[in-house]
């Protein structure tokens, strides 16, 4: 028994004692949290504007033909958005990150930056999706009843329907943003040294898997938690608003 | 009908197509200064879509609509300015759920007419008085009965200080017995003199507070005439069939 108390207790040093290794993974978890911050802002960003370019175009041209000068932009950026959809959607998160470091960010090598403008793309597709299909749930009338009384097409956006599509859209998009979480495990991939990157590097010096890596697993478990509790706070202040 | 009073809406040749159904075949109109013009007409006659191309909620196929001399329908114009004239309470009330019956009313005064929210707030809470209401200001739609919902709708909608106000079957979504407390609503509002577009089945308030009523049968104005003659005295075949069955 105590042999066996003794060699946990060896694991344990060797795992976050020994070299300041905790520190390894207090920094490891903080290049998590900034890409995933920084990330998300850009994925929001991103999605409410194609969000809004493609359903604005759903709904005023939907099928008819093309009669105004800003309805030929409309359309073209609606097929700029729908491509965008489709290549994001269509290939590894893992490829698109190893293109931008590798490719498109090729002379700088910024793994940081490729990382979150990677990680933000991506998620500003999915994030659109979710935005359109709540600002489309919104009742036709609560448009008609906007403009009807003035507001144009932008006020009633930005007054009458985001701020119930949000509502509606809150527990998918809070989804999203824990996944987007989850998924920068593979910045390891562009060398940058985040949580399960550092995880793992202990685990090859160290010969010991157990500790690192149920560790690491055990600081994402707790992220998700403290996210999840902070939008069903969000969520039901919203909520409170309306009964 | 005040035949001396300036014209308020003229709608000339109006011709509405949804794809290859024609809903609208020409409908021709005029509504004067304090009329209450009441539409009626079988379901499917096309007599609301009628009333929403007044404010271009639907868009015209053919035809012209002036507004106030103005034609509407003509593209350069700026729509948004007409309608801020033209208060349209809906069948299904849209209120908007995430705010409360003062932020209703007030928002589109705040934002297009520039009013500061005490200014707002004052002239909302009025209106409110005027309906009985006035202890809802804070609430949210979903705490409210059907017919106080419409009410807050129409209050809302004077909010605008608007020239004409369009009715799109205003009593139809409502329990029974909550369809008085609006039509005393839009009797008060027709007795101070406020243009109204009315399109309903309520042949009571038809013949007691409209200035004209309309028929509309296949997409065409087949009748029209003060309530007297149009309730008691109807030529068209097809209108004295459809009185036949709602009176």
């Amino acid at each position: 028994m105590n042999e066996f108390f003794e060699s946990i207790s060896k694991s344990f040093t060797k795992t976050f004692i020994t070299d300041d290794r905790w520190l390894q993974l207090l920094k490891g978890l903080g290049v998590t949290l900034e890409i995933t911050f920084f990330a998300t802002l850009i994925g929001i960003a991103v999605g409410f504007l194609i969000a809004i370019i493609r359903s604005t175009h759903d709904m005023t041209l939907g099928n008819k033909k093309c009669r105004k000068f800003s309805d030929y932009i409309l359309k073209f950026l609606n097929f700029i958005c729908n491509i965008y959809i489709t290549v994001i959607r269509g290939t590894p998160a893992v490829i698109q990150l190893m293109i931008m470091y590798y490719v498109i960010f090729a002379s700088s090598r910024n793994g940081i930056f490729s990382a979150i403008l990677s990680f933000g793309l991506n998620s500003g597709a999915y994030v659109a999706e979710i935005v359109r299909s709540g600002i489309m749930s919104i009742d036709k009338g609560q448009s008609e009843a906007s403009r009807s009384l003035g507001l144009n097409y932008t006020q009633t956006m930005i007054w009458v329907i985001i701020p119930q599509a949000i509502k509606n859209i809150l527990p998918a998009l809070g989804n999203e943003f824990i996944v987007l979480l989850k998924e920068t495990s593979i910045a390891g991939y562009v060398a940058l040294q985040d949580l399960t990157y550092v995880g793992n590097l202990i685990r090859s010096r160290t010969y010991e898997a157990f500790f690192p890596l149920i560790v690491v697993a055990l600081i994402y478990l707790i992220l998700v938690l403290i996210l999840s509790a902070l939008l069903k706070k969000l969520e039901r202040r919203l909520r409170s608003n309306e009964h | 009908m005040n035949t001396d009073n300036e014209v308020l809406i003229k709608v000339e040749k109006l011709h509405k197509r949804f794809g290859d159904t024609e809903v609208l075949k020409g409908i021709n109109a005029e509504i004067r200064k304090g009329d209450v013009l009441v539409v009626v007409g079988a379901s499917g006659s096309g007599k609301s879509t009628f009333l929403r191309c007044l404010n271009l909620l639907e868009e015209p196929s053919d035809g012209k609509i002036f507004f106030e001399g103005t034609d509407i329908t003509d593209k350069s114009v700026n729509i948004n300015l007409h309608r801020q004239k033209m208060g349209m309470v809906f069948q299904q009330f849209n209120l908007f759920p995430h705010m409360t019956v003062l932020k209703n009313m007030t928002i589109a005064p705040i934002k297009l007419l520039q009013m500061d929210k005490t200014t707002a707030e004052e002239k909302a809470m009025e209106l409110l008085k005027k309906v009985g209401l006035q202890d809802r200001a804070n609430a949210y739609p979903s705490q409210l009965s059907g017919g106080q919902k419409q009410r807050i709708a129409i209050v809302r909608a004077l909010c605008m200080n608007p020239d004409v106000m369009l009715f799109d079957e205003p009593t139809s979504a409502l329990d029974p017995e909550m369809v008085g407390e609006v039509l005393e609503v839009m009797k008060q509002l027709a007795k101070d003199g406020m243009t109204m577009v009315v399109v309903t089945h309520e042949m009571g308030f038809a013949r007691e507070v409209a200035s004209s009523v309309a028929f509309v049968d296949g997409g065409v104005i087949v009748e029209q005439s003060d309530p007297k003659s149009f309730f008691e005295n109807p030529q068209n075949t097809r209108l004295k069939d459809f009185l036949s069955k709602v009176l």
